[in-house]
């Protein structure tokens, strides 16, 4: 349909059915010229470019079985006997929202397989947010032009958190109902607003007969609807800068390497779209998630050990868990630092992975385009932050498990506590430290072999004695790859005084910038990389060892 | 008679003395301690407390005290009952191996008889519960969903959901009820062992100990299925979140792999 010779070409006789429908359309969508530029779009290919693509096929098999779930659920919180075919949950008062999800798990033909798959793809979904999320980060693919689109990723990352929750609440069992009771807590906590906050959101006194329809319309409306538009500018983002590409040989910041959207990468998609459904559908049918049965429906006055949110709100839970009870009393009103403090940091913490890439820019002074990725440790300062960002967060992941750490694994509950207080503050130190080490451990040996070659494995004798490596010279190939990256000088402040030996002034920002630019392209962070000078002094003959 | 004078001098003389004066000795003592017995006076009641009090003795007084008074180490048992030596033996929890934050549970290594007459020695030491009847914990007229009901209130908080257990402070813990025996379940409630609060008649009736222990038969047994499949430990989203990321994300970047490695064909076109 695509062909050249189109609408405008007469001939005798009608041209075939395909090229009229095609005509038919363009005349009222103007297919053509969309096609045209769209479908020789060439997407470079790399195992970690589809990570991304998991998110948004698991957000699509999410839409798909939760359409097919919304059929058979009732979100009310009024009160029904449990007549159903579990016999454990028999003659169980409950809220029809929870009866309802019995029934989809029991009694509605594949309701619990649709229900397992809408589970795990989420879960799988933001856990390949996130994932997406770090290999945009350690390549530096977040630089311009891709800030916004940044951004744009981030905020689905948090907008899933919600909806997730949202999600994982609707059943009103007794472990959700317990979240719900936390997010209650949470809401009251807020100095000043919360009681009025919490009344505005609950419609009275917890848990009341509103929150389950509220968050119902929250969960398959308002949330999923942002999220679509911002998935479609994410996509359409994507489209429009081009794709990153990995350093080698014909790459460079003005082209892209890689195969056309149609049809080679078409059909990849297509078929790794069909691959995602499969891995996800076949996880549902041997695993269980969430047996909302065995957890029984909510009462207020019941709780039980090991209630945690689902994974992605386990940072939330572990930073309320480790945080010691501190209740202060001003002039009658309580001010609850145990949960004000935690849900200050929690988004901080998000907040700081967000605005990231702002701070790279400003620091390094970098205006310009990158469609080129970074080797990770080609980027010291920015790997380490970003290894360091990781071990915060999955301290925390321990301190939301921290029961079953301790279960698990015969430990204190009391020291995993501390462990968590003390290592959420020292280990990303720790790993930022270790992680630039490493980096600079890998440029030395990326210098190493780009002169040296590589270390064959062969040993020689010499006719003297002496015993040597051979090692191989790395082809034109690899030297690019080794070598191509930039390394700019660090940013200069001049001199402390003018030309007439006064003082010169420098704003305190100004200062911190050349403080940080320091750490990225300073001496100690950063192993020059072999000149071309060097490269022949050791390749020409002499000296080769 | 002469030979045997030639050997008294021999290495093995004396062994083979040792040997035969400690099987007379162990003969003689066969041939008379029946007769004590059979002086013992009177009832099986009493000659299990008396057996009891041996078995105790050896295997519980260095903690509790001979008289079952308790010493620094191990609280007194005056009180307690059969029903907690039932629980505390049968269970392998008692003789403990080592303090420390918890006794756990470990392999039984009394007979029945020998806990019965531990557990009839201790009763006899003050009035307790006794070691209840097998139709007070079977399933027989019981109510699963009450059952589940009174688990989710009185039980879950420390044992989860469905009795798959949970952490307590510095170290302790509310272990998993998988496994046990539905009359150990019973004498549990009913004495408290450990962290766990006693739940008297009072506090759960006999009706409703039943109903419990059938609630956990139903979803904790032996034959009690998963509907949903693998039902990962049975401890909520921290094993979901690690199974999903490691088998579904895990899978799927395998599969991402796989698939970016398909690249040959296209190319020679």
């Amino acid at each position: 349909m695509s062909n050249e010779t189109s609408a405008t070409t007469t001939r005798r006789g009608q041209a075939p059915r395909g090229e009229r429908i095609a005509d038919w359309a363009d005349g009222r969508l103007g297919i053509y010229s969309l096609a045209k530029s769209n479908m020789r779009k060439i997407f470079p290919d790399h195992w970690s470019f589809m990570l991304g693509e998991v998110a948004l096929y698991s957000f699509i098999i999410i839409i798909l079985t939760g359409v097919y779930l919304t059929l058979f659920f009732h979100p009310s919180m009024a009160e029904v006997t449990y007549h159903g075919s579990y016999v454990p949950m028999q003659g169980i008062r409950m809220t029809q929202a929870f009866e309802s999800t019995l029934n989809i798990s029991f009694d509605v033909r594949g309701g619990l397989l649709i229900r397992q798959i809408h589970h795990w793809a989420a879960l799988v979904f933001l856990a390949a947010m996130m994932v997406h999320m770090m290999r945009v980060f350690f390549t530096g693919a977040f630089r311009k032009p891709r800030e916004i689109n940044w951004l744009f990723g981030f905020l689905l990352f948090v907008l899933g958190m919600f909806t997730g929750f949202t999600g994982y609440s609707l059943p009103d069992d007794l472990l959700s109902g317990t979240g719900v009771r936390f997010i209650e807590g949470v809401i009251l906590a807020m100095p000043l607003v919360g009681s009025y906050l919490q009344m505005f959101i609950f419609g009275g006194e917890f848990p009341g007969h509103d929150i389950i329809p509220r968050f119902f319309t929250v969960h398959v409306l308002l949330l999923p609807g942002i999220m679509l538009g911002l998935l479609v500018a994410h996509l359409i983002l994507v489209f429009y800068h081009k794709h990153t590409q990995f350093p080698g040989a014909g790459k460079t910041n003005n082209n892209v390497v890689g195969m056309p959207l149609l049809p080679v990468y078409m059909a990849k998609a297509g078929g790794f779209f069909f691959l995602v459904f499969g891995v996800i559908a076949a996880i549902a049918a041997i695993a269980s998630i969430n047996p909302v049965w065995a957890i029984g429906p909510y009462r207020p006055d019941q709780v039980s050990t090991g209630a945690q949110p689902d994974w992605y709100m386990g940072f939330a839970e572990g930073l309320v868990r480790v945080m010691p009870g501190w209740e202060w009393n001003f002039w009658g009103h309580t001010v609850n630092f145990g949960v004000l403090i935690p849900i200050v940091i929690f988004p901080l913490v998000l907040v700081a992975i967000a605005v990231y890439p702002f701070v790279e820019s400003w620091v390094k002074g970098d205006k310009r385009e990158h469609h080129i990725l970074d080797r990770p440790r080609n980027v010291p300062t920015r790997t380490g932050f970003g290894v360091a960002w990781l071990v915060a967060y999955f301290v925390m992941l321990i301190g939301g498990g921290n029961d079953l750490w301790a279960t698990h694994f015969h430990l204190s509950l009391n020291s995993l506590t501390w462990f968590v207080r003390i290592g959420f503050f020292v280990l990303p130190v720790l790993a930022f430290i270790a992680t630039k080490r490493i980096c600079l451990g890998l440029q030395r040996r990326d210098k190493d072999k780009v002169l040296h070659g590589r270390e064959s494995g062969i040993i020689k004798r010499l006719p003297h004695g002496e015993f040597i490596e051979v090692h191989e010279p790395l082809d034109q190939e690899q030297l690019h790859f080794l070598t191509q990256h930039e390394q700019p000088e660090p940013l200069e402040l001049g001199p402390e005084v003018d030309e007439n030996g006064v003082e010169r002034k420098l704003s305190r920002s100004q200062k911190l910038r050349a403080k940080l630019s320091k750490s990225y392209y300073g001496e100690d962070n950063v192993i020059a990389k072999p000149t071309v000078e060097e490269y022949k002094e050791i390749t020409s003959g002499h000296g080769h060892h | 008679m002469k030979k045997l004078s030639a050997r008294r001098r021999h290495p093995l003389a004396a062994l083979v003395v040792l040997l035969l004066a400690l099987a007379v000795t162990g003969g003689l003592y066969a041939a008379f301690a029946p007769a004590d017995k059979a002086q013992a006076d009177d009832t099986a009641q009493s000659l299990a407390i008396k057996e009891g009090k041996k078995l105790f003795a050896v295997g519980c007084a260095s903690c509790h005290g001979t008289g079952g008074q308790g010493t620094s180490d191990g609280p007194s048992l005056v009180g307690v009952g059969a029903a907690a030596v039932d629980f505390q033996v049968g269970t392998g929890r008692m003789p403990a191996q080592q303090p420390g934050a918890q006794v756990p549970r470990k392999r039984n290594i009394y007979t029945n008889a020998q806990i019965d007459q531990l557990a009839a020695y201790v009763a006899s030491l003050g009035a307790g519960p006794s070691v209840p009847e097998k139709s007070q914990y079977n399933s027989e007229g019981a109510n699963i969903g009450k059952g589940g009901e009174l688990f989710r209130t009185n039980c879950a908080q420390c044992h989860n959901f469905t009795g798959k257990g949970g952490a307590l402070t510095n170290g302790k813990f509310a272990p998993t009820l998988e496994g046990v025996d539905p009359k150990h379940i019973y004498e549990a409630m009913e004495t408290g062992p450990q962290n766990m609060p006693s739940f008297g008649d009072g506090s759960l009736s006999q009706q409703n100990k039943k109903d419990i222990i059938a609630y956990l038969g139903a979803v904790n047994g032996d034959e009690s299925e998963s509907p949903g499949g693998l039902d990962l430990g049975g401890l909520g989203p921290v094993s979901e979140g690690l199974f999903g990321y490691i088998f579904g994300l895990g899978a799927l970047i395998a599969v991402a792999i796989w698939v970016a490695a398909r690249t040959t064909k296209a190319k020679k076109s």
